[in-house]
């Protein structure tokens, strides 16, 4: 292992900070998830032991490579980014790096921000300050919590203020080159009240070989009636563990709509818990994944319904090849006073191969009698039939199980807003099931 | 292209180990539409579901050659390609995949690699299809088959035999659940691929389909075998009078599949 494991201590963490000249609050949450990252254990995924995963083998501060235009980035990043109608609003990160970042007139005239995590900390301090890792997420959690904020090396915050409606989907791409480089990326969204955006990310890397750690935590916070449709594709390679939990807050007549391609080809503890707290608040989670080789994950998703009327759909759709094991734990709560509520999810996991491991958790944790709730979960194969339905038309028993396998996972790209990043998808979906 | 024959020898077929069909003869070649005729449970869908490859029926004994090739030993995709078409009774839902994509896979698999349809002409030809039938345009972007009412489905079975032009097609069913308009529609598309160069069978339980899909030859199916065989007019009388007649000249009391 070529990543020596650096010790982190106090003067590091002020040196790193320095030089980024951040705020001193910001500083001091670092040392703060210094001193409870040596203290606090692994978060404890449901029926996964991460125990002996890598947490901590990676390079923290590396070089800046000095991509400093989109000509220059590689076909595989260029082509994620939105064209024409989808074009203009979009953040590229090399290595927690700025490599190019753009905004449009109308909505910076509208108040919209919408720059990298660093920029966003020293010219909108307070924003970011009432949000970071005070609500959604802590810093005192667990172990990863605590390194995510000593550690912090990339993001973006996104803004919308008040009664801003915007039309254009606002894009991310988070993109590791540097063999080992380990990435600790914080994505903070505020949708003011009466607002709605679209936001998607892609987490990609092209570092083949070092193992390195994928630290990623966003808070996303929607605001009364405002509405976030969240569209992400992570894509980390087979050397990199990732630890990936994207959390929401939804007020009253509030709604977050995600849409996640879980396509790590590394270990993976992946979390997406959303929190419907106000009155009329609804929340879409939905996710796709394919497992393959020796890789592992564990995926939770969760809404908790405190308020009334709110609405809960979680939808999970795994497929497991050759030797992976994917665990998938979904979670509807309800709380006491959460009336008329109404909490659904399905989980399926389509195994490919007998040495493959499946395994779906449906939970419904219901402490209100006035709601309706339903569930299904299914672990299985293809369809025998539906093979010989495809194939009574021609079509061979291997393209027949493709377009089975990608039908299954439609349900996500579909919902993925900009073209570019629609294709991308697919396209790693076609690799992983080739 | 010679003209189709599908030749069907002493056909065995058993389901989870029990015998269905048994000792069943048929030829049909270019040209020819035959109705297979029968009352429920007397093995008419098996008959297509063991031609057409269906994973869970075995055939146990006999031949069937489709011009001139051993029919059983190809998969069932083979079957597709070699001119086998199946219009099937319960057709499966496939959530995620269009109908259009669907069709466009099936039609490119069908004309092999380096040999890929144009879009434009697939989109030509589907949409003139689609007239036909007299389908909403809406349909091609529809997941194959999730949702649709039991007569979209047929309709969708008919629209993809017109894509694909079979040799033999075998129509299982395809009138049950109709409306008069409806089995109107579905009788044009298949009248719109009688020729020299196609043959059908047409599995049905009731003579009005065959008033607007006028067959050759008529056979009537009990206990897993075809008991009659004769022209239009067998069809006419099963109509008028049921199978009792039938059953009572041949001595069966039970014609369901089982039976001794
Ligand atoms: N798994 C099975 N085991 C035993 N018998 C079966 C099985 N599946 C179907 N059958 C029997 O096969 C017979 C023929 O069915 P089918 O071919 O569908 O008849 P039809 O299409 O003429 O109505 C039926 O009587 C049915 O009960
Ligand atoms: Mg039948």
């Amino acid at each position: 292992m070529s990543a020596e494991t650096i010790v982190y201590d106090e003067a590091y963490i002020r040196e790193f900070s320095k030089h980024r000249q951040e705020p001193v609050w910001l500083l001091e949450c670092r040392l703060r998830g210094l001193a409870l990252m040596k203290e606090l254990a692994l978060p404890k995924p449901e029926k996964t032991n991460i125990e002996n995963w890598n947490f901590h083998a990676f390079q923290h501060d590396v070089e800046p490579k000095g991509t400093s235009s989109l000509a220059a980035l590689p076909e595989d990043v260029k082509s994620l980014i939105g064209k024409d109608s989808e074009a203009g609003n979009v953040i590229v990160q090399q290595n927690g790096a700025v490599v190019h970042q753009e905004l449009s007139e109308d909505l910076k005239n509208k108040g919209v921000i919408f720059t990298d995590f660093l920029t966003a900390v020293k010219e909108h301090g307070d924003l970011v300050q009432k949000y970071f890792m005070t609500e959604a997420v802590q810093v005192d959690e667990h172990r990863l919590t605590a390194m995510h904020a000593a550690l912090l090396n990339g993001g973006v915050f996104l803004y919308v203020p008040k009664n801003v409606e915007i039309e254009v989907p606002l894009q991310a791409i988070f993109w590791q080159d540097d063999a080992g480089a380990g990435l600790f990326n914080h994505v903070l969204i505020v949708a003011d009240d009466n607002s709605s955006v679209t936001y998607v990310e892609n987490y990609l890397s092209t570092n083949a070989g070092e193992p390195s750690v994928a630290n990623i935590i966003s808070e996303v916070y929607a605001g009364s009636n405002a509405t976030i449709r969240y569209g992400a594709v992570d894509h980390m390679g087979e050397t990199v563990t990732s630890y990936i939990n994207r959390r929401g807050r939804i007020d009253h007549d509030g709604r977050i709509e995600w849409a996640l391609g879980k396509m790590n080809d590394g270990n993976t503890v992946s979390e997406n818990w959303t929190k419907c707290l106000g009155n009329g608040s609804t929340s879409e989670a939905k996710m796709v994944t394919i497992g393959r080789g020796e890789q592992r994950q564990n995926f939770m998703v969760r809404i908790d319904q405190i308020g009334q009327h709110s609405d809960g759909q979680i939808f999970a759709h795994g497929v497991m090849k050759d030797r992976a094991t994917g665990i998938f734990n979904g979670i509807g709560k309800i709380y006491q006073g959460g009336k008329k509520s109404n909490a659904e999810q399905t989980s399926r996991i389509l195994m490919l191969s007998d040495k493959a491991r499946g395994d779906a958790n449906p939970i419904l944790l219901i402490d209100e009698d006035d709601v309706t709730a339903g569930h299904a979960a299914s672990v299985g194969r293809v369809d025998d039939l539906q093979l010989y339905y495809l194939m009574s038309r021609g079509i061979s028993r291997d393209e027949a199980e493709r377009m089975i396998v990608r039908g299954f996972l439609d349900p996500v790209v579909r919902n993925l807003p900009i073209e570019g990043v629609k294709q991308a998808l697919e396209g790693v979906i076609e690799r992983k099931i080739q | 292209m010679s003209a189709p024959h599908l030749k069907i020898e002493n056909l065995h077929v058993s389901i989870d180990d029990t015998e269905i069909i048994k000792d069943l003869n048929l030829e049909i070649k270019g040209g020819e539409v035959h109705a297979v005729m029968g009352p429920n449970g007397t093995g008419k869908s098996t008959l297509a579901a063991a031609l057409m490859g269906h994973p869970r029926y075995e055939v146990t004994k006999g031949t069937v050659m489709f011009n001139g090739e051993d029919l059983l030993e190809m998969e069932v995709d083979e079957r597709a390609k070699a001119g086998l078409f199946l219009a099937m009774q319960y057709p499966s839902e496939v959530s995620g995949v269009t109908n259009a994509d669907f069709m466009r896979t099936a039609i490119n698999a069908q004309r092999g690699e380096g040999n890929e349809i144009q879009l434009m002409k697939f989109i030509k030809k589907l949409d003139e299809k689609m007239n036909l039938l007299e389908m909403d345009e809406s349909f091609s972007q529809r997941y194959l088959n999730e949702g649709f009412s039991g007569g979209e489905k047929k309709r969708n079975e008919i629209l993809q035999m017109l894509m694909l032009e079979p040799q033999i097609a075998i129509l299982d069913e395809i009138d049950s659940g109709l409306d008069i308009d409806a089995l109107k529609v579905v009788s044009k598309g298949v009248n719109d691929m009688r020729g020299p160069e196609f043959g059908a069978l047409i599995i049905t339980h009731y003579q009005r389909l065959l008033n607007y899909i006028k067959p050759d030859k008529v056979h009537v199916m009990m206990q897993g075998t075809i008991v009659k065989s004769g022209g239009p007019e067998l069809a006419e009388r099963l109509e008028a009078e049921g199978y009792d007649w039938i059953k009572a000249e041949l001595g069966i009391e039970d014609e369901t599949v089982g039976q001794k």
